[in-house]
C-alpha cells in the first residue's frame, strides 16, 4: 500500500491527488484481475473446444476495480484513516488476553442454560435436523481436538483426517474382524489413532514446524491410498460398514439380532429408529462436554503451559529445559486420539464408511474450524464448528462455492486477525501492568 | 526383469523427474528466501495446465496450423499468466502477513490453495479436461516385443526442462538479479541495509517459481493430454518431496531431488506396484525427513535468536 501520508498535507487532504491513485490503482487492480481471471473464468474448456464466456472475468474485474477505488478513497477520509490505525493495532494485540486469577466465573449460568438446550434439542428435531446436529458435534470434538494441535501447540496438522479415519475405520474393520462392539471399539481405536499419531509424530517434530505440515499433508494421503486400495482388508471404494452402538447391551433396532433385546421392548414404547441417533447425539455430547472440561484444565497444567509456550517462543523454551519433543509429542498423540474417537461416532452414526469421506477438504475444513474459532479458544472453537456446518446445510443453494468462501475466510482471518475472532483467555496471578 | 523395461522405466521416471525438479524449483526458492512453504504452488501448477489447454483450444479456433509457433504461443502465455498468479499469491497471501505468527502465512497459503483449487472447479467445470494429441512421433529402439519407446514430446520435456535450470542457474549465477536474490536468501535485513529492494526481490522469486511451474504444465499437459483441478495437490507434495531431498533451499538440490524422486518413482511402479506409486513417494519424504533432514545437497539448519 502506498504511503498514504504523502497526499495528506497539513491543511487537510489533497482530493484531486487522492483521486488521481484511486484511479491508477483500480485500473492496475482491473488489469491484473483480467489478465489473471480471463482465461480460466472467461474461457471454459469444452471438449477440445473453448467457449466464450469472458463477461464473467469482466464483471469480478470491474467489481473488484470499483472495490479497489472506493476503499482508495475511504481510507483517506478521518474515518477511513482512524479505521486503519485500529486495525494495526489491533494486529499488534498480543495473542492471549490475561484476566486475572481472582476474577469470578460468571458464565456459569449460562453455560447450564447451553447445557440444557443442547439437551431437549435432540428431542425436538426431526431426523434431518438430527443428523445435522451430529455432524455439527463431531465437528466440535474434531475443531477441540485439532485446536490443542494446532491452536495450543502451534502445530500445523494438514492431515489430521488420517486419525478420523483411523478411528472409523478401527471400529468398522474391529467389527468386521475382530467382532467389537461399539463400545469396546471407542477406547481401542482412540488408543490406535494415538499410536498412529506417535509413530508420525516422533520423527518429524524434531524438525522445523513447517515440514510438520507437509508430512502430516502427505501422511494423510497415504492413509486415504491405503484405505482405498487395500481392496482385501479394507474393502476399497466400495467402503465397509459399522455397526451400531448399544446401551447395555440393548440394540437400537426393529428386532433384535441373534438373541439381543431391542432397546424399545425392553422400555415399552414403540419404535422409533431416532433412538439410535438421539442416543449417539447424547453420547457425543457428554464426550464434547468432557473434553472442554479436560482442555480447560490442561491448559492450566504444566503440559498445557508448556504447549502454549513452545508456540510461543521454542527457543527459548528450550534454553529452560523443556522437552521439546516430548512436549509436541504429547499434544499431537493427545488431538489424534480425539481425532479417532471423533471418527469411531462418524462410522457409526453413518453406519457405512468410505476412503471419500477422509481427504484433503476434510482436512481443510477442520483447519479453517481452528483458525476461525481463534487458535487456541475453546468456546471460539466450538462456535466455528457449528456455524460452518449448520450455515451449509441453511445455504444448500450455495453448496459449490463453501470451499471457496472457506478458502477467502482462512485468508482474510490470517491478514485481519491471526490469532483468531476470539482471543484466548488465560488466568495468571496479578501483577501489575500485566492484567487487565 | 528384462532390460528393456528397465529401460522403459528409467526413460519415463527421467522425464517424471524432470518435471518434479520444475516444480521443485518453485518451492525450494521461496523456502530459501522467506523460510516458508509455499502450499499454493502446486495449484499454481495445475493453473498453468488449464491455461495450456485454452491457450492451444483458443489458437486452434482461430484457424492457427502452424504447432511450433503454436506451442510457443502457449508457453510465452501460460507462463506470464502463471507468473501474475504467482505475484498476485505473494501480494495478498504472503506480504501482508510478514511478522505475523509462524503459522499465519501456511493458513492463508492454504487458504488460497483452496480458492485456487475450487475456483477452478466453478469456472472450468468438475469434469476432467484434456488436450489433443498433437505430437504423436514416438522413437522406437529394439525388434519385436522387446522395445523401448520414446515419444518425441518426452525428448522435448528432458531438453526444455534441462535448458530451462541452465537459464535458471545462468540466471542466479550470473545477473544482477540474482545476485540480489542470494544476498536477500543470505540475510535479508542485510540486503536491505545494502540498498537491495528486498520486497521486489521476493516477489521475483515468486514469479519465477511460477514460471517454472508454468514450463512444468505445459510440459505435462503436452505429455499427459488429460488434467483436472486437483492434479496440484498430489504434484504438489511430490515436488515438494524432490526439493526436500535434493536439500530444501538448494537450486540444484532440486532438480537432483527432482530427478532422483522421479526415477524411484517410476522404477517402484514398473517392478512393484502401480497402486501405491504415491504411498511410496509420500514414505520416501517422511523417510528423508527423518534420516537427513537436509537433504543431498542441503546445508544444516542453524537456528539463532
Amino acid at each position: 500500500m502506498p504511503p498514504i501520508a504523502a497526499a495528506v498535507s497539513t491543511t487537510g487532504v489533497r482530493w484531486n491527488l487522492v483521486f488521481r491513485q484511486a484511479v491508477l490503482e483500480a485500473t492496475a487492480a482491473f488489469a491484473l484481475a483480467l489478465l489473471l481471471l480471463g482465461p480460466i473464468v472467461g474461457l471454459v474448456l469444452d471438449g477440445y473446444q473453448v467457449r466464450n464466456e469472458l463477461q464473467r472475468p469482466l464483471l469480478i474485474a470491474a467489481i473488484i476495480a470499483a472495490g479497489r477505488f472506493l476503499v482508495t478513497l475511504a481510507m483517506h477520509t478521518p474515518t477511513g484513516q482512524t479505521a486503519l490505525e485500529r486495525f494495526n493495532a489491533r494486529r499488534r494485540q498480543p495473542g492471549v488476553l490475561v484476566v486475572s486469577a481472582s476474577e469470578s466465573d460468571r458464565q456459569r449460568w449460562w453455560l447450564l442454560a447451553i447445557v440444557v438446550v443442547s439437551l431437549t434439542l435432540p428431542l425436538l428435531a426431526s431426523k434431518y435436523w438430527l443428523t445435522v446436529l451430529i455432524q455439527a458435534m463431531i465437528y466440535v470434538l474434531l475443531g477441540l481436538g485439532l485446536n490443542i494441535v494446532v491452536g495450543l501447540a502451534g502445530l500445523l496438522d494438514l492431515g489430521y483426517v488420517a486419525f478420523y479415519a483411523v478411528g472409523a475405520y478401527g471400529l468398522a474393520l474391529g467389527a468386521q474382524y475382530l467382532d467389537l462392539g461399539f463400545w469396546s471399539a471407542l477406547p481401542l481405536a482412540a488408543m490406535l489413532a494415538a499410536l498412529f499419531g506417535g509413530v508420525l509424530g516422533f520423527p518429524v517434530l524434531r524438525m522445523h514446524g513447517d515440514y510438520l505440515a507437509i508430512v502430516t499433508l502427505g501422511f494423510g494421503e497415504i492413509i486415504r491410498l491405503v484405505l482405498n486400495n487395500w481392496l482385501e482388508f479394507t474393502g476399497g471404494p466400495n467402503g465397509v460398514s459399522a455397526p451400531a452402538p448399544q446401551l447395555f447391551g440393548l440394540e437400537f433396532t426393529r428386532t433384535a439380532k441373534d438373541g439381543g433385546v431391542p432397546f424399545h421392548e425392553y422400555f415399552q414404547i414403540s419404535y422409533d429408529p431416532l433412538h439410535r441417533f438421539i442416543f449417539i447425539y447424547l453420547v457425543l455430547f457428554l464426550i464434547v462436554c468432557l473434553m472442554v472440561v479436560v482442555v480447560t484444565r490442561l491448559r492450566n497444567m504444566p503440559v498445557g503451559r508448556a504447549w502454549e509456550a513452545l508456540r510461543e517462543d521454542e527457543i527459548a523454551c528450550r534454553a529452560l529445559g523443556i522437552n521439546h519433543v516430548l512436549v509436541k509429542l504429547s499434544a499431537f498423540m493427545m488431538g489424534a486420539t480425539v481425532g479417532g474417537i471423533a471418527g469411531v461416532f462418524f462410522a457409526t452414526y453413518q453406519g457405512f464408511i468410505n476412503p471419500t469421506s477422509f481427504n484433503f477438504f476434510e482436512s481443510a475444513l477442520i483447519v479453517a474450524i481452528v483458525v476461525l474459532g481463534g487458535l487456541g479458544s475453546t468456546t471460539g472453537v466450538i462456535v466455528a464448528a457449528l456455524v460452518l456446518t449448520i450455515l451449509p446445510e441453511l445455504l444448500r443453494a450455495f453448496a459449490d462455492y463453501r470451499v471457496f468462501a472457506f478458502g477467502v475466510l482462512m485468508v482474510l482471518m490470517m491478514i485481519w486477525r491471526p490469532r483468531g475472532l476470539i482471543r484466548p483467555r488465560r488466568r495468571a496471578f496479578e501483577v501489575k501492568g500485566l492484567c487487565r | 526383469m528384462d532390460w528393456h523395461i528397465l529401460a522403459q522405466q528409467l526413460v519415463n521416471g527421467l522425464t517424471l523427474g524432470s518435471i518434479y525438479g520444475l516444480i521443485a524449483i518453485g518451492y525450494t526458492m521461496v523456502y530459501g528466501i522467506i523460510g516458508m512453504i509455499n502450499f499454493a504452488h502446486g495449484d499454481v501448477y495445475m493453473l498453468s495446465a488449464y491455461v495450456t489447454a485454452i491457450s492451444l483450444a483458443t489458437l486452434f479456433s482461430f484457424g492457427l496450423d502452424s504447432l511450433p509457433f503454436a506451442l510457443l504461443v502457449t508457453l510465452v502465455m501460460t507462463m506470464v499468466i502463471t507468473a501474475a498468479y504467482g505475484w498476485t499469491i505473494e501480494r495478498i497471501a504472503y506480504r501482508p502477513l510478514r511478522g505475523s505468527t509462524r503459522l499465519a502465512p501456511l493458513i492463508s497459503a492454504i487458504g488460497v490453495s483452496l480458492v485456487l483449487q475450487n475456483g477452478v472447479q466453478l469456472s472450468q467445470g468438475a469434469r476432467t479436461q484434456g488436450v489433443p494429441s498433437l505430437i504423436p512421433t514416438t522413437l522406437r529402439f529394439g525388434e519385436g516385443d522387446d522395445f523401448v519407446q520414446i515419444t518425441l514430446v518426452q525428448v522435448m520435456i528432458i531438453v526444455v526442462s534441462l535448458s530451462s535450470m541452465a537459464a535458471l542457474t545462468w540466471l542466479i549465477q550470473r545477473t544482477s538479479l540474482g545476485r540480489q536474490c542470494r544476498a536477500t536468501q543470505q540475510d535479508r535485513r542485510m540486503a536491505a541495509i545494502l540498498g537491495i529492494n528486498t520486497d521486489r526481490i521476493i516477489s521475483s522469486v515468486f514469479i519465477i517459481g511460477a514460471a517454472m511451474a508454468a514450463i512444468a504444465g505445459v510440459l505435462v499437459t503436452l505429455n499427459y493430454g488429460s488434467f483436472d483441478f486437483y492434479i496440484g495437490f498430489v504434484t504438489g507434495i511430490k515436488a515438494f518431496t524432490a526439493a526436500v531431498l535434493g536439500g530444501i533451499g538448494s537450486l540444484p538440490g532440486a532438480m537432483l531431488g527432482g530427478l532422483i524422486l522421479g526415477l524411484a518413482e517410476a522404477l517402484f511402479s514398473g517392478m512393484v506396484n502401480t497402486d501405491y506409486k504415491d504411498v511410496f513417494a509420500f514414505s520416501l519424504l517422511v523417510l528423508v525427513l527423518i534420516f537427513r533432514p537436509t537433504g543431498l545437497l542441503g546445508k544444516p539448519e542453524v537456528e539463532k535468536v
